[in-house]
């Protein structure tokens, strides 16, 4: 089993969360975050104040899979989220020891 | 107060041909309507205009100054102010009305200021005196103790806004007003009034923590905009009302009021552009208010050009204010109510001595008026100014020193100052996510 790590553009969200389910992948968890890479941040103006905004919001996508579906998954993720411009995110791929579904107490690719 | 206008006013209306002394139901339902959207721009218009530009943490504790500071000079100006500011001072009419009117004393229901009741005249003049106070809460927002701050509005209000009011406005033998001051809505009155206030507030109490360390950001400019449209509304009340009647004057304060901020809001936005390649909806906003700052002192002198010319060179001097000078001597003044209501306040009181139209129909007592002589009305303008100012001056921070006494310090701690006034101060906060 493997955890799909994607750090996206936040208006992404719903095309990656829609190819997803397309491809029968049942569950996610989202999160809002912040940070920065080779986008750096923005800067705004107030009455001629300007500030540096260093961190930019993003939207990171969790989810487990089975290892034969991680390629396909990284794919439609990347196909879905990519907008060619600088900070479209990246995409962490590790490994999992064990999933327990709390309702059943199923393991393994089961509870996935 | 301007009984020589009323009487004018009179001549021209045959309505008015039995006196001045007969009540106009006309004028009487504009005062009225004109000092209800005059207190709007206080509790909700400055209120929400300077609270959108306030850290998130902070937001309550600015609205709440604002609405603190209407509600106490309110009672001050019932109390003692109006007596200070419009009573007969008798030997003292240079500088101060005297105090026969504490409490309104002697002021009856029936009692009439010129076509309309003397009630109806000192509730407008109180929302003019509260606005004043408030409008200096900008310049120190996000560190000020409220009960320091509600003790110096109280004291302000009677020993430092009543004189000057009284001094520019206080009818014959009043000092500025006998040497032919031409301030027609409170240019100088409240506008250089409050903003210098604020100013020399922010020097006395101190920068905020972490000043241009830290980033500074506004929680809404939304609320922001909104708060300048709800004072741009206020205004038309602030100026028209200061026809003191339904007249064409106000008709003439109508337009001018319009017009120059919508002036001084191009300026503003072009300012921008050329210096930041970027217009700002604050930048927007604030070109409309200092507009209205400047076009406040002139309002009902002058024609359509005088409002082109005061609005955007009252929005160029306001911008080089905000943008320039606060950065070049490094004073907090946080939301600029010195940048913007005093700089554009001063520059609308000093042009209207050549802007002003040569209509003696429309024209105060003055150097102007007597004889068209513009250098002469110019030196009484920058008179006013002077008295004004050095008054201001003064008087802010004799107030300050006692309420600081009184009150055991003017500043909140560090930690309050660090976890936001809204929590620490007041135990509530602007959202519940």
């Amino acid at each position: 089993m493997k955890k799909v790590e994607a750090i996206i553009k936040p208006f992404k969200l719903e095309d990656v969360k829609e190819a997803l389910s397309e491809a029968g992948i049942t569950g996610m968890t989202v999160t809002d975050v912040k940070g920065y890479g080779r986008q750096q941040g923005h800067s705004e103006l107030y009455r001629g104040a300007e500030y540096v905004v260093d961190f930019l919001a993003k939207t990171k996508i969790e989810l487990i899979v089975n290892e034969d579906d991680v390629e396909n998954c990284v794919n439609l993720i990347v196909e879905a989220a990519k907008t060619g411009k600088i900070g479209d995110g990246k995409i962490f791929v590790s490994s999992i020891d064990e999933v327990i579904r709390i309702r059943t107490g199923e393991t393994g690719s089961d509870a996935i | 107060m301007k009984t020589k206008l009323i009487w004018l006013i009179a001549l021209l209306l045959p309505v008015f041909a039995f006196g001045a002394d007969t009540l106009d139901t006309g004028d009487t339902a504009w005062m009225m309507v004109s000092t209800a959207v005059v207190l709007l721009m206080t509790p909700a218009g400055l209120a929400l205009f300077y609270g959108g530009m306030t850290r998130s943490k902070n937001v309550l504790n600015t609205y709440a100054m604002i609405v603190g500071a209407f509600v106490v000079a309110f009672v001050a100006w019932i109390a003692v102010g109006y007596s200070i500011g419009f009573g007969n001072g008798g030997s003292m009419q240079s500088y101060i009305g005297g105090f026969d009117n504490i409490f309104l004393n002697g002021i009856k229901w029936s009692d009439l200021s010129g076509t309309y009741p003397t009630y109806v005249f000192i509730v407008f003049q109180g929302t003019f005196a509260a606005i004043t106070i408030a409008i200096a809460s900008g310049s120190v927002i996000e560190r000020m103790k409220y009960s320091t701050w509600l003790l110096f509005v109280f004291i302000w209000t009677i020993a430092v806004y009543s004189p000057i009011v009284h001094m520019v406005w206080g009818g014959d033998g009043a000092l500025l007003f006998d040497a032919g001051a031409l301030d027609f809505a409170g240019g100088t009155v409240v506008h250089m009034n409050g903003g210098l206030a604020g100013l020399v507030l922010a020097i006395l109490i101190g920068k905020r923590a972490g000043l241009n360390k830290t980033a500074m950001k506004p929680m809404s400019i939304m609320l922001t905009a909104l708060g300048g449209a709800l004072l741009w509304f206020g205004w038309f009340g602030f100026n028209g009302g200061s026809a003191f009647g339904a007249n064409g004057i106000a008709g003439l304060a109508f337009l001018t009021t319009a017009l120059a901020p919508s002036v001084a809001a191009i300026t503003w936005m072009i300012l921008e552009y050329m210096i930041y390649k970027t217009i700002t909806l604050l930048g927007a906003v604030s070109g409309i208010v200092a507009g209205l700052v400047a076009i406040t002192p002139a309002a009902g002198f002058v024609d359509v050009s005088g409002a082109f010319i005061i609005g955007a060179v009252g929005s160029i001097v306001a911008f080089w204010g905000v943008v320039v000078l606060k950065k070049k001597f490094g004073y907090d003044d946080s939301l600029d109510a010195f940048g913007i209501h005093f700089l554009a306040g001063l520059w609308g009181a000093l042009a209207v001595a050549f802007l002003a139209v040569k209509d003696n129909d429309l024209l105060w007592d003055g150097p102007l008026k007597a004889s068209g002589d513009r250098m002469g009305q110019f030196m009484v303008q920058v008179e006013s100014v002077v008295v004004v100012g050095l008054f201001t001056l003064v008087g802010t921070i004799v107030v300050y020193y006692i309420a600081n006494i009184l009150t055991g310090g003017a500043r909140v701690d560090e930690e309050q100052e660090s976890v936001g006034l809204d929590e620490a101060l007041h135990g509530e906060k602007a959202l519940n996510l």
